[in-house]
């Protein structure tokens, strides 16, 4: 007889049984082995009809095609840039991915992109050795020039964006501030006039300690409300 | 692998820092803790914000050196261990840790905070030496204030070890009341140079944006033991008066914090 | 048999008071702090990150490192000389072996996971605090993981099987035996194991089943330790939306007078501490 060892939605940790026989299948994290499935990763559980599965609560950033990432120029080569990722693996960014203008045989790369800059860029292919190709080919990538980048665990991301945005979109609202979110972990904040950097920075990393505590959003929201006085 | 260089400078020249505090604010909290290793003679975990440091004493008996032979000595090590951040690597101490613990080492020293003369058992012999280990657990910036702190507060909660009657070593395992004999209380403060303004308390990214930095031990009653300017860039004289106002005022801060975690104690 | 009682009043299969948190050190990617009795060990972990030099990288899956260290000012006797020695480099090598089994990089060919562990105190077992910490802190920083790994010394002194020997015991001054054991949560199956003194094999089949049940006690203590780091804070009820808005108000209230925050977080903190 199949049955389900855990509640939908609760914290578990690698090794933990999550169900028992054949009728359920191993999702992302998770794992079979004979007639049982275990977790692989401390996350909280989710249950959709057959398939049980396990969000990861932190850990590594596994690059992936489309990606919108933030990345920081190391070295430059003749073909173009490469970049630090945020992850084990760097990134090359080569000059026609880069801009669209021309760029003369003998230009100085530096005038373009600098070492120790930041970029957001998309990936644009990844290898199974994880070598990473980026590009900057689209109007919402672009080199980052002033503001301030900050890090939380990648697993979070998700919820700093919120569903269709609405959680980036709030704290942007509240603390007039851009915010590009790099799923690599890395976020670009940078203030409008009168806007508050300190404070969407404390956002997201109230975003980031509570994201597995449901409510989020109205919590967010209250704290962003009182700290600005609405 | 952040780097907010240009926006710290520009924040600092407004007279503003990343996380809102002002130039001259500590992080919060401030904590010092003491008797975290029992197999220490003297410990403290200090932690300044994200900033963790141990220091932890232990006690040897020794021959004095001959140009003091009834004196006792005091060494310091430092070891900036990879558990403590990405950026350190295992293997023996560079220059960072060597600065390190000669900073705090010179803050003791220099100042005699401890009277060498009691810690000598016989002359030309015998006599107690003090080693100070320091270590962060988390390296979240200014190390120097921290390893003071804690290094201050290892010693201040130091017991002698009972010495064999029958061997004349050291007794590891028996306890006594006796604490060191402290003359001074130095402490040191950090300040850095941002631009063309002064900040202290700074987080790594701060510290990587530092054009110079100078650190001031001094005691109680405001006496200068050591000095330790670093960083690329000069500085005027005038900056280091300044630096040195900064720095008093702040380890009188520092002491009070100290003073309060000692009080408790007792 | 002469050992009947034990030196601190334990019962034979009795460890002493063990305490674990995850997440302690805010630089790591993962961290966790074991201690048991006096023996008290900080694990941090850093990665999956770029293997240098590489020469060393394995292009199938990523490895891990572990670095075992005793503080200067750890040991019961005099001061220990920093420095890599042959004892922590063995001891490094065996906490890798402790752990590996049970942890798949797959997914970060080339790369390597550093496991740092490092100790304030010991009174013997610093290899199986170091394999308890180190597993805490490797869940902790989401690596991929097939199983917690567990571990306890068991032995045998004066012709008693014991668990989890302190320093007094290891020195009983009678036949001894030390045998540091390591064990996946599920199947049971071991991963370190190292003995030193004498023993008979039908002691060291019992000390091993000892092993096996203390285990498990340990293993619910390291459980705790992650998922108290996602407990919800005292008195927040998530799925009540009203008490919840209650609740963040108090808190936002908090975070407005920032002092008191700080010192109200400390006492709870230190009350978790306690508990």
């Amino acid at each position: 007889m199949s049955e389900i060892l855990v509640e939908n939605k609760t914290v578990v940790i690698p090794g933990e049984i999550l169900a028992k026989g054949m009728d359920y299948l191993p999702g992302e994290n998770t794992y079979r082995e004979g007639e049982q499935i275990f977790s692989k990763s401390v996350g909280l559980t989710s249950i959709s009809g057959r398939v049980i599965k396990v969000t990861s609560l932190s850990g590594p950033y596994k690059p992936k095609d489309g990606d919108k990432i933030i990345c920081k120029v190391f070295d430059i080569t003749l073909s173009g840039w490469r970049l630090k990722t945020n992850t084990a693996y760097n990134a090359m960014l080569n000059v026609k991915d880069a801009t669209r203008r021309f760029v003369r045989k003998d230009e100085d790369l530096t005038k373009i992109i600098d070492v120790n800059d930041y970029i957001v860029a998309k990936v644009i292919r990844v290898t199974s050795q994880k070598l990473i190709d980026l590009s900057m080919n689209d109007p919402d990538l672009f080199k980052i020039n002033g503001g301030r980048i900050i890090k939380i665990n990648s697993q979070k991301v998700p919820r700093v964006i919120g569903k269709q945005g609405s959680m980036v979109s709030m704290i942007k609202k509240f603390t007039n501030c851009d915010i590009t979110v790099g799923q690599n972990g890395l976020i670009f904040v940078r203030k409008r006039d009168n806007g508050n950097e300190c404070l969407a920075e404390k956002a997201i990393k109230l975003v980031e300690k509570e994201a597995h505590i449901g409510g989020l959003t109205e919590r967010v929201e209250t704290f962003l409300k009182s700290e600005t006085n609405q | 692998m952040i780097n907010n260089t240009k926006t710290i400078i520009q924040l600092a020249s407004e007279g503003k820092r990343l996380d809102n505090r002002g130039l001259l604010d500590y992080r919060q909290p401030i904590k010092i803790e003491t008797s975290i290793s029992k197999s220490a003679e003297g410990s403290a975990k200090v932690t300044i914000g994200d900033t963790v440091v141990l220091a932890g004493v232990k006690m040897s008996l020794e021959k004095p050196y001959s140009d003091s032979p009834n004196e006792g000595g005091i060494m310091v090590n430092a070891e900036l261990i990879p558990l403590s951040s990405s950026e350190y690597e295992p293997g023996p101490p560079g220059i960072k840790a060597v600065e390190l613990a000669r900073v705090t080492d010179r803050g003791i020293r220099e100042s005699h905070a401890i009277d060498f003369k009691k810690l000598c058992i016989e002359k030309g012999e015998k006599a107690w030496f003090v080693i100070i280990d320091i270590v962060p657990l988390n390296d979240a910036g200014n190390l120097f204030d921290a390893a003071g702190l804690a290094a201050l507060a290892a010693l201040k909660e130091t017991r002698l070890r009972p010495i064999d009657e029958k061997t004349g070593a050291v007794d590891y395992k028996g306890t006594t009341d006796t604490p060191l004999p402290l003359l001074k209380e130095t402490l040191s403060v950090t300040v850095g140079k941002v631009g063309n303004h002064l900040m202290v308390d700074p987080t790594v990214e701060e510290e990587s944006s530092f054009s110079a930095r100078l650190t001031v031990a001094t005691d109680k009653t405001g006496t200068i033991s050591a000095l330790q300017k670093g960083g690329d860039e000069p500085m005027t004289i005038e900056e280091v008066g300044q630096i040195v106002d900064i720095a008093l005022d702040k380890a009188k801060f520092l002491r009070s914090i100290m003073d309060e975690c000692f009080k408790n104690k007792k | 048999m002469a050992y009947e009682k034990r030196l601190d009043g334990r019962k034979i299969n009795e460890t002493r008071p063990m305490e674990a948190k995850a997440g302690v050190i805010p630089n790591a990617d993962g961290s966790a702090f074991f201690k048991i009795g006096a023996t008290a060990a900080y694990a941090a972990v850093y990665g999956p990150k770029e293997m240098v030099p590489r020469f060393l990288q394995d292009p199938k899956e990523g490895q891990i490192r572990c670095h075992y260290n005793m503080l200067p000012f750890s040991g019961s006797g005099e001061r220990i000389r920093p420095g890599n020695k042959r004892r922590s480099q063995e001891i490094s090598m065996v906490l890798k072996a402790a752990l590996k089994p049970v942890v798949d990089l797959t997914d970060f060919p080339n790369s390597v996971v550093d496991i740092h562990v490092e100790f304030p105190q010991t009174d013997a077992g610093s290899r199986c605090a170091a394999v308890c910490a180190a597993s805490i802190a490797l869940a902790d920083a989401g690596i991929p993981m097939k199983d917690m790994i567990s571990s306890i010394a068991v032995g045998q002194v004066d012709g008693t099987v014991v668990a989890d020997l302190n320093y007094n015991e290891e020195a009983y001054d009678a036949i001894v035996s030390d045998i540091p054991v390591a064990m996946t949560n599920n199947s049971k199956q071991i991963t370190l194991l190292q003995m030193d003194g004498e023993i008979s094999k039908e002691d060291l089949m019992t000390s091993l089943e000892m092993a096996k049940e203390v285990c498990e006690e340990i293993y619910i203590v390291q459980k705790n330790a992650l998922k108290d780091k996602y407990k919800l804070p005292e008195g927040f009820v998530a799925k009540k939306p009203k008490t919840n808005v209650e609740k963040s108000n108090d808190k936002v209230t908090e975070e407005k007078s920032k002092p008191e925050t700080e010192s109200s977080n400390e006492k709870s903190k230190e009350d978790k501490e306690k508990q």
